[in-house]
């Protein structure tokens, strides 16, 4: 491995956020330690969202669907552990292998159905669905309805992690924002991914070669979805409150901008958007409270002049840095 | 089965079928002639809201200011997409979403900042006020009538505007392919300034008749910009008469549907099962329909010529 600028910026981002629990108790800011779990545990839903929006071109404008499906699993059978005493639904492998059962039927029938279109209709659809799915929770009056439930305990991990301690569901956050950049690595320069990646450039090209593209993407769909909604289940441990809004449309909006902030279809990408982004938000709505007055255009001129993301500004700065650095000119002439 | 309730609750869903007709015609027209997703076509609708809520103070006139509220936010249209849409029309489709999902927080807070967190109410003047005897005793809000009215008028109008005079013509030809329009020395950047201001003038027209029966408030846009979308989708985008077909269609349905799935889950199930079920699944209707249709019909009920 080169090292380079960007390299090296990611390389100190990953060790910065691996000691941010440690920091924040050295200088006695325990806020600093949520604030990062928050900016971890959206990493995973951007990494999930970047595996088909990045690298397959599918624009899924319902992601939060997944975040909500993980993070009811553990709302409702912390409520029934909570309030009927049935403990071993508060078990938190329990929760896990439920989310992923459930985000993965979900994105089993959404994707079924919305990889059937194209386009603008694509991203209506998916759309559609998030929003179907919010209204289901906001009507099931059981399970709290528009109030949402508030968790009087965090998921059990048969005493294995102790995770009502902020700082072990940092690291559990961590370890698992790790696994999901392995696997979203591995993922995508395998074979799979490489279809993937080539259904986005040209697709009927892909087809003519012979690919079920229908099915690959599907699978890539399932995968995606099933990655954030095991980020659900961390969101709703670390806000010990689950409600309809995590589903809300403006909360896959919000995902789509963390992947395109840091840089689509690069693997670091949504983790550098996500910090980025919870950055801006916390920065910004210190000093003023109309910060989205400021947060809008922003995002806006991000479209327009940086196409990239923050990713790409790093690449532009690698290529700024090989120009200009002594050795390589020496090498050129 | 109450059948008054079901005339006026018929008429509730036409009525709001015609509001989502105003803001689809524009959305469609937007996204058919210059291929561009404009999420903050709901932030419009809230920009008439509150032009129509501030004219009608300032003119104390309720007519006047509805007159007013119709150019002004047609020229906001205009200058938004001077300013910050042009750019856009040949970026893909993700890049749009994301500007555009920008310029709706930032109309929220600009309007947060301009009139207040707190929401206005437009005042109806006392001859919209009231109710008027349909038939047979049944009464129903003049207004709401009105809003009728005003709906099929301008969808009649917009019909004539598209299919008999040359600017519908130019707008037909831009749809159908802008590069040749561009070349035979139509102004085409003139001709998309006025198409969006034109979608934003029917968005504006929709807010303001909006505001007398919903509240004016910041974030209204969204929820109805998310079903304007379904209906657009529905109809097939890019096509107005698409729009009108799903319009009406969606506004019947999800009106219908909220005041009658109750009754009718009862009769296949327990009450109790229907009074939990009926809210959720009511507001999931659209959704579904959306849903199937585009199953059978990736491309909607009228899709666009020479897509």
């Amino acid at each position: 491995m080169k090292w380079s600028p960007r390299i090296i910026f990611i390389v100190i981002l990953m060790l910065g956020l691996g000691v941010v629990p440690l920091l924040a108790d050295y200088f006695g800011e325990p806020f600093y330690t949520v604030m990062f779990s928050r900016m971890l545990i959206l990493s995973i839903g951007a990494v999930s969202l970047n595996l088909i929006l990045g690298f397959g071109g599918m624009v899924s404008f319902g992601h939060a669907v997944y975040l909500g499906i993980g993070s009811y699993m553990v709302g409702i059978g912390t409520m029934h552990a909570v309030e009927d005493g049935i403990e071993w639904m508060a078990n938190g492998f329990l929760q896990i292998a439920l989310a992923i059962v459930f985000s993965a039927l979900a994105g089993l029938v959404i994707g079924a159905i919305s990889l059937r279109t194209r386009g603008v209709y694509f991203i209506m659809i998916t759309l559609a669905f998030s929003q179907m799915l919010y209204y289901v929770a906001v009507g099931n009056e059981k399970y709290g309805g528009d109030d949402g439930l508030s968790l009087y305990m965090r998921s059990d991990f048969n005493g294995l992690i102790d995770i009502s301690n902020d700082n072990s569901l940092y690291y559990l956050n961590f370890v698992c924002l790790l696994l999901s950049l392995y696997l979203s690595h591995r993922l995508i320069n395998s074979r799979f991914g490489m279809l993937i990646r080539g259904a986005k450039s040209n697709e009927q090209r892909m087809r003519a070669i012979g690919f079920p593209v229908f099915r690959y993407q599907l699978v890539a769909f399932v995968i995606a979805g099933t990655i954030c909604g095991i980020a659900g289940v961390l969101s709703a441990n670390q806000t010990e409150f689950v409600n309809p809004s995590v589903m809300h449309w403006t909360h896959s909006g919000e995902l789509i901008i963390m992947t395109v902030l840091g840089g689509l279809g690069t693997l670091f990408g949504p983790v550098i958007g996500a910090v980025a982004f919870l950055f801006l938000e916390e920065f910004l709505s210190g000093i003023t409270e109309y910060w989205q007055l400021f947060f809008g255009p922003m995002l806006v001129l991000v479209v327009i002049f940086a196409r990239g993301g923050i990713d790409g500004m790093l690449v532009g700065l690698d290529q700024w840095w090989s120009r200009n650095s002594p050795v390589k000119n020496e090498e050129v002439d | 089965m109450n059948w008054t309730l079901l005339l006026e609750q018929t008429l509730n869903g036409f009525q709001f079928g015609i509001l989502l007709f105003l803001l689809a015609a524009g959305l469609t027209l937007i996204f058919g002639i210059m291929d561009l997703i404009n999420l903050a076509h709901g932030s419009l609708y809230m920009m008439g809201a509150y032009f129509a809520a501030t004219f009608i103070k300032w003119t104390g006139s309720f007519l006047l200011g509805a007159i007013l509220a119709i150019p002004a936010c047609m020229a906001f249209g205009m200058i938004v997409e001077m300013i910050a849409l042009r750019t856009l029309y040949t970026r893909n489709h993700l890049d749009q979403v994301l500007a555009t999902f920008g310029l709706i927080l930032f109309f929220n807070e600009f309007v947060r900042l301009i009139w207040g967190p707190i929401g206005l109410d437009i005042p109806l003047p006392e001859v919209l006020n009231g109710s008027v005897e349909l038939f047979l005793g049944i009464r129903y809000p003049a207004f709401r009538l009105v809003i009728i009215a005003v709906g099929i008028l301008v969808a009649f109008l917009l019909y004539l505007l598209v299919s008999r005079t040359k600017l519908g013509m130019l707008i037909r030809a831009g749809a159908s392919n802008r590069k040749m329009v561009g070349a035979l020395g139509v102004n085409i950047n003139l001709l998309y300034t006025f198409v969006f201001g034109l979608g934003a003038a029917l968005a504006g027209l929709a807010g303001l008749m909006a505001g007398p029966i919903m509240t004016v408030e910041i974030g209204m846009g969204e929820g109805i910009l998310i079903i304007t979308l379904v209906v657009i989708v529905i109809g097939g985008v890019g096509s107005i008469k698409g729009a009108f077909v799903a319009a009406l269609l969606v506004g019947l349905i999800d009106t219908v549907g909220r005041s009658f799935l109750p009754d009718i889950l009862g009769i296949f199930f327990s009450n109790d099962v229907a009074d939990t079920a009926a809210p959720a699944i009511s507001s999931m209707l659209i959704y579904l329909l959306m849903a199937l249709i585009l199953a059978f019909k990736p491309q909607g009920l009228f899709p666009p010529r020479g897509a």
